[in-house]
């Protein structure tokens, strides 16, 4: 099969979605003459023209929502933030509007709207530009988030969420943008809301997304040299999330490691440990272990950094703990 | 004009084109990670505005900070050392390119979401007010900060409450590759001042002395009758928006155009017509600074990264060395 770039793959489920559907149209800092301050865009003004590739001044509260306005009255909106970071610029368009006004009109007014950009960090970026915002918007009723860590999803989950007729965050990874993967060329989707068991396995589950399927990745070999068969899931959409994927698969290994790139407090991995205590409680032979970044701001300096993220040695130290060796 | 000060001035200009072309060649060395905003270019506002301020004013900047930084504290060595990502660094290590903090020499931060640090320049002016302090806050930002919902709610609190603040915009024509004519429905940004209302003025950005006295009157306007200003100072940046922008979007005439107004090279013509010095003489300066630059990479070489046992330190008060909390 062909391989593209994360990046392309995207791009191509952006410029499918707007030849399918004249109601689809992009819109954010530097997405079209620029092509993209990380080239997602590239070659999108140019095929679509000025009309549906709209370059904003920096200004996200306004021009979140600005597609939200536009999308209540049935335009469908692809609204990229430059990073997630800027989102929160946005926070309140996000979190008061999008989200809530399906149910404040008592389901009168329907939101197909992509709020879409990089989450987390990359390299030293500083505090202000390394975090994970996706326990902001999963808290929140009323919106989808959504988070790929292959270019094959990348591309057909992205495509769902212009199709779905909810607010729907799409958080990609910087770091990820130049991965390579195997996209078919043919027409696809992936439903938002199911999970892939990408590794089957009968000793422990591993739940990871987005970068973090990655760091997994890179422990698996070690863990199979040592006779521990991982089972590996990615939940790919983080709200709504397929419990009964992690919970099936729980119920199997009877031990759940979590490894997620967020702060430890109030996290999704903390949702999914509830999840999995509440009920598949009888099945657990280990507390549920969680390996996230440390509970700091992210400091600039290389070795801090390093010392703050999840990494291969703490995803090995939470397997033996689970293991309980 | 004063001899001493028009050469200070220079040389303060000159320092910080130097520090950010070693900067520039640690970062492809390898000694410096992260973002990289480069000031080059744009040296007249920040060292005009500060060489006019107040070592008790405060200065509230961005990510493009370094010349602000090293205009205030001529310090090459705690910003290279910050840039290296060491504990001697202005901040510990923590921040980086975008985040030098001095708090005793009252530089209160760069910061990296675009527009938020306009309300809290409007806030350190209310606490000095509050204070009954005589000190001004200066806050500088970029023409692409203009449309920001945290820019127009800074720029309305403080004509409001008469905070004494100077808001000053390096217009640079650019928010990355965007330019202004794209994005700012009013020719000149400081147009946007009529609205809230306050004092403007539209200058030329690459001559520092005119920076100087306009940013002058909008300090003497604010310490005297408690009133902000939005000055307008039109620069151009020699380099990308960050070290990984080439720039593609401007054309080679229109970088040409504006080097020949370079604000050191212009300067260094005023001082050769005025006499204040020859050639030799900025030569000589021109070294010094560079074996200033050069001592700043060694020191910041030679320092030790952070203790990683001090990874939770400077999260909540109380953890980590005390610094003193609340001004001075
Ligand atoms: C809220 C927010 N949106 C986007 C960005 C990304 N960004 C960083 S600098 C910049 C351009 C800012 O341009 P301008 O204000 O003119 O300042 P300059 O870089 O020219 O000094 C952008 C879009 C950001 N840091 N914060
Ligand atoms: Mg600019």
């Amino acid at each position: 099969m062909r391989q593209i770039a994360y990046r392309e793959a995207l791009r191509e489920a952006m410029s499918e979605e707007m030849a399918r559907d004249e109601r689809v149209y992009l819109m954010g800092e530097e997405v079209g003459a620029y092509q993209g301050a990380y080239k997602v865009t590239q070659g999108m003004l140019e095929q679509f023209g000025e009309k549906r590739v709209v370059d904003t001044p920096i200004a996200e509260c306004g021009f979140a929502g600005v597609g939200i306005g536009s999308a209540m009255v049935g335009l469908r909106p692809i609204i990229e933030f430059m990073t997630l970071n800027f989102s929160l610029v946005a926070f309140d368009q996000l979190i008061n509007n999008a989200a809530k006004l399906r149910l404040m009109s008592g389901g009168q007014i329907t939101l197909p709207i992509v709020f879409r950009g990089p989450g987390g960090g990359a390299h030293q970026l500083g505090a202000q530009h390394s975090q994970c915002t996706e326990p902001f918007y999963c808290y929140t009723p009323g919106l989808k988030v959504v988070m790929p860590a292959t270019p094959r999803d990348a591309k057909g989950l992205l495509k769902s969420a212009i199709r779905d007729e909810n607010p729907v965050v799409f958080i990609e990874s910087e770091v990820l943008y130049g991965f390579k993967g195997e996209v078919p060329e043919e027409e696809y989707t992936i439903p938002l809301g199911v999970a892939e068991v990408v590794r089957p396995g009968k000793d422990l589950t591993i739940v990871a997304w987005s970068k973090m399927q990655h760091l997994v990745k890179l422990v698996l070999p070690e863990l199979e040299k040592q006779g521990i068969d991982a089972e590996v899931i990615d939940p790919r959409t983080l709200r709504p999330l397929d419990e009964d994927a992690i919970l099936a698969s729980v119920r199997k290994t009877s031990r759940l490691l979590i490894v997620e790139e967020g702060w430890p407090y109030g996290g999704v991995g903390a949702q999914i440990a509830y999840l999995v205590q509440r009920n598949a409680f009888d099945y657990l032979d280990a507390p549920v272990e969680r390996v996230t970044s440390e509970d700091v701001p992210m400091p600039y300096a290389a070795n801090l950094e390093k010392a703050a993220l999840p990494s291969v040695e703490k995803v090995f130290a939470a397997v033996n703990r689970l293991l309980g060796r | 004009m004063d001899r001493g000060l028009l050469l200070e001035i220079y040389r303060d200009m000159l320092l910080i084109r130097r520090f950010e072309e070693v900067a520039h060649r640690c970062y492809t060395e390898g000694l410096i990670s992260g973002f990289l905003h480069l000031y080059t270019g744009q040296e007249g506002v920040a060292v005009g505005a500060i060489s006019a301020a107040r070592p008790t004013d405060y200065i509230v900047a961005t990510y493009r900070e370094h010349g602000h930084y090293l205009a205030r504290t001529r310090d090459p060595k705690s910003a290279m050392a910050e840039l290296f990502g060491r504990a001697s660094g202005c901040s510990k290590g923590r921040g980086g390119s975008m985040h030098f903090f001095d708090l005793a020499r009252r530089f209160m931060g760069g910061h990296a979401i675009v527009g938020g640090h306009v309300p809290l320049a409007a806030g350190v002016a209310f606490a000095s007010k509050y204070r009954a302090e005589p000190d001004v806050t200066l806050c500088f930002f970029g023409d692409g900060t203009a449309n920001m919902g945290a820019f127009h709610e800074g720029l309305c609190l403080a004509s409001l409450w008469k905070l004494p603040v100077v808001f000053i915009c390096e217009n640079n024509l650019y928010a990355m590759g965007t330019p202004l004519y794209k994005t700012l429905a009013v020719e000149d940004v400081s147009t946007r001042a009529l609205g809230y209302p306050m004092a403007r003025e539209t200058i030329n950005g690459d001559d520092a002395l005119e920076v100087r006295e306009s940013v002058g009157r909008a300090l003497r306007r604010a310490r005297e009758e408690g009133l902000p200003t939005l000055v307008e100072a039109k620069t151009y940046r020699f380099r990308g928006h960050s070290i990984s922008d080439p720039a593609k979007y401007r054309s080679k005439e229109e970088l040409e155009f504006w080097k020949k107004r370079d604000p050191i090279l212009t300067l260094a013509e005023r001082i050769y017509t005025l006499g204040m010095a020859d050639e030799a003489q900025l030569k000589e300066m021109e070294l010094e600074v560079r074996r200033e630059i050069d001592e700043a990479v060694e020191f910041a070489r030679n320092s030790p990264l952070p203790d990683e046992k001090t990874l939770h330190d400077y999260v909540y008060a109380g953890s980590g060395e005390e610094t003193a909390g609340g001004g001075t």
